[in-house]
């Protein structure tokens, strides 16, 4: 048997190569990234033509995705867990149609937000789809599960969430291969009418769904990840979901026969597991990596049932990513630290690389911008963001990709001038485009400056959608090309850059700048092949 | 020389340093020789925005029985494997009572309030068992500046459970495609920083 050293990102797109996989769709996002990245990178993968290109935004991919299924063969797309709000329509109808093809939707949730703005759990998008949600706890299991979510996907004609988060996704362990299964042919559903969601067609398969989705709680392919393990111990019980259970074997031992464990690494999952436990037990742990979604259901309004123990009641902390030691702190069992880390030491956040083309479109930003005061630059998500920091502190916004040019255009309205947005080559691509068309379509006062550094930087330099096309897609969009000015960010030009931001910024009408210098990452990656 | 090996054959190992000085191919070369000696590996890595000069560290657990947390416990670590002086000090809490620091002694300095060098280097005197290399000039010395990381790794070698044969043809193996002069730098590299810790232990 075939064993490999993977990440868990790799566990998975290993998995669905090796599970007949035609098609992966994704756009970058820590720590979803790896995925796609292993695909492109995969022999296998460039020997049958898998499709492995990166797409604008997580809803194209999302929908190029259900497009793959919709001609009969396994699809697969992967975002981080902000994205699957940008591909919620998609996802959220996919459930109403139903897929032909498997579809397997990887969700990767960032708790701790160590690469994120917010750490939102995916495993209520599950709930909220009615759709089956596996959530594996280590690299073995998330490659295993992949096989069964492609085949729980097929047999019920729904998408399949698959819920990870980033200690998974970006840990190395050693995995054991399965045989791999061939491709499947094209072939067009069977009811010509499926994808055809009109009221009348929607309310049938709304009820369609919405049975499945009990059955789906007695699935064998979900069951099988979902154990009860007795144990002699009366007063505790523990639930815990997806990666948590590690953390819980750390500390107790995989041997442990006292406390009596529900593992749940599937939803939905059947409740009478659940009235399992609670009829051996006195009082219940709940351990798991996100919200406290099963937590919240045990409990319920009232939570006048059983002792329930988890986020809720501070047995373990309301937010944040779990580790070993809050789960033996939770267990009542001893934390041994070590020494304290010494008070000289500094924090050491990240920030612009030496050379980096940001850097300097920011230094003729700020001096362009002085006069009127601070508060006055929206900016969006992508290396740039680094800005908000010291001794930069340029930046006053960084809330969703795309979010810089629209919130502009609303402060513009009422009344804030000059409006900046700065916003990134593959963010504006994959959001904000559809702002600029606002803008322009009511000559909204705002100055867009595009850092183009013509890759997807942050995320580790993948092809940006956007190089080579910039200059075309704003004049298509209707910005006047007087007013498209396209600058170098280099400390030489650094004068001649900040006279045009500053007769931009005093135009009373839509202005994009340009600001198109290589990410100094690509660009030594590149001199060195 | 004695080899410090724990008694259920278990080392954890905390690799830190500073994004982009190469932590992951200190971490990739013992999962190799792990892999070759048949032991369970775990490895957290730290993808994304830290990578951009912020603090990254690596989790690598190896063990002769499956591992199950994917990160070391507070207090649990054997060993914190460190390319740059003031980050070692930044994973404590993590080390054992009988832990080893082994750490390059040159710093990274991306900050501005980055402390007297002298006062960290007193810091981590202060830890029972530390060895602190200077491993940019060894590096240097063996003819390869960019291999400051194996020399570490080298240094460190006696207290990680795994023969240096191994840990050698991991070297081999990772650098291999980069040619036998990079190989033999980095083998050079490896022998002088674990020449430097006999030295010490």
């Amino acid at each position: 048997m075939k064993k490999l050293l993977l990440l868990g990102d790799e566990a998975i797109a290993r998995a669905a190569l090796d599970a007949g996989l035609s098609g992966m769709y994704a756009y970058p996002g820590t720590p979803s990234t790896e995925i796609m990245e292993y695909i492109q990178t995969s022999e296998d993968a460039a020997i049958r033509n898998v499709h492995r290109i990166w797409s604008a935004n997580e809803k194209t991919a999302m929908e190029a995705a259900l497009g793959m299924s919709y001609a009969g063969k396994r699809a697969m797309v992967a975002m981080k867990h902000v994205g699957l709000n940008v591909a919620a329509d998609g996802f959220i109808n996919s459930a109403m149609t139903g897929v032909n093809g498997g579809l397997i939707v990887v969700s990767a949730d960032d708790p701790s937000m160590h690469s994120s703005q917010n750490e939102q759990d995916s495993r209520f998008y599950g709930k909220f789809a009615s759709v089956p949600c596996f959530e594996p706890s280590n690299q073995q299991e998330a490659y295993e599960m992949i096989f069964d979510a492609f085949e729980t996907s097929e047999k019920y004609k729904l998408p399949v969430l698959f819920r990870i988060t980033t200690r998974l996704a970006h840990s190395r362990a050693s995995v054991t291969l399965k045989d791999a299964i061939p491709e499947k042919k094209l072939s067009l559903p069977v009811d010509p009418l499926q994808f055809v969601l009109l009221p009348a067609i929607a309310r049938k398969k709304y009820k369609t769904l919405l049975s499945s989705y009990e059955s789906l709680k007695y699935d064998i392919r979900l069951s099988k990840y979902n154990f009860f393990k007795d144990g002699k111990n009366r007063e505790l019980g523990i639930i815990v979901c997806g990666i948590a259970y590690n953390y819980l074997i750390e500390n107790i031992g995989e041997a442990n026969k006292d406390i009596p464990i529900l593992k749940i690494a599937a939803y939905p999952f059947p409740h009478d597991l659940i009235r399992d436990l609670t009829s051996r037990c006195k009082e219940i742990l709940v351990l798991e990596e996100g919200a406290p979604l099963v937590e919240e259901s045990l409990r319920g309004i009232l939570d006048d049932g059983i002792k329930v123990f988890g986020r809720l009641d501070g047995t373990v902390p309301r937010d944040g990513e779990l580790n070993p030691s809050i789960v033996a702190h939770a267990l009542g069992f001893p934390v041994e630290y070590g020494k304290e880390v010494p008070q000289l030491v500094k924090m050491r956040p990240p920030s612009f690389c030496k050379g980096c083309g940001h850097a300097d479109m920011f230094n003729s930003l700020i001096e362009a911008i002085r006069p009127y005061g601070p508060g006055h630059v929206f900016s969006d998500i992508g290396c740039y963001t680094l800005a908000a920091l010291p001794p930069y502190s340029a930046i006053n916004s960084c809330v969703d990709m795309g979010a810089s040019i629209t919130m502009a255009i609303g402060a513009a309205d009422a009344g804030l001038n000059p409006s900046v947005a700065v916003i990134g080559d593959s963010t504006f691509t994959h959001s904000g485009m559809t702002g600029l068309l606002d803008a322009v379509v009511k000559n909204s006062p705002v100055t867009v400056i595009i850092s183009d550094n013509s890759t997807t930087g942050m995320t580790g330099g993948q092809k940006s959608q956007a190089t080579g096309r910039l200059e075309l897609i704003c004049t298509g969009i209707g910005v006047d090309p007087a007013h498209l000015r396209v600058i170098t960010p280099l400390r030489k030009n650094h004068e001649e850059n900040m006279r045009v931001i500053a007769a931009e910024m005093e135009y009373k009408g839509v202005s994009v700048i340009i600001a198109s210098r290589e990410c100094i990452q690509t660009a030594t990656k590149r001199k060195k092949e | 020389m004695h080899k410090l090996k724990s008694e259920n054959m278990k080392s954890d190992i905390i690799i830190s340093g500073v994004g982009g000085q190469g932590i992951l191919s200190i971490a990739a070369t013992i999962g190799l020789a792990a892999v070759a000696n048949n032991l369970y590996l775990k490895q957290a890595e730290v993808h994304g925005m830290s990578q951009r000069g912020g603090d990254v560290q690596s989790h690598l657990r190896l063990s002769d029985q499956p591992v199950a947390s994917d990160l070391i416990p507070f207090g649990k670590a054997d060993l914190i494997l460190s390319v740059e002086p003031m980050e070692s000090l930044r994973y404590l809490p993590w080390l054992s009572k009988s832990g080893w620091l082994v750490t390059n002694s040159n710093p990274f300095v991306n900050i501005p309030d980055y402390p007297d060098i002298n006062d960290i280097l007193e810091e981590i005197k202060k830890i029972r068992n530390n060895i602190i290399i200077d491993a940019d000039s060894i590096a240097k010395d063996s003819g390869s500046s960019r291999s400051g990381n194996i020399v570490i790794l080298g240094a460190a070698s006696p207290f990680i459970d795994m023969s240096l044969k191994s840990l050698e043809d991991a070297i081999r193996k990772l650098f291999g495609r980069k040619g036998e002069e990079i190989v033999d730098a980095n083998l050079k590299a490896f022998k002088a920083g674990l020449e430097f810790s006999k030295q010490i232990i």
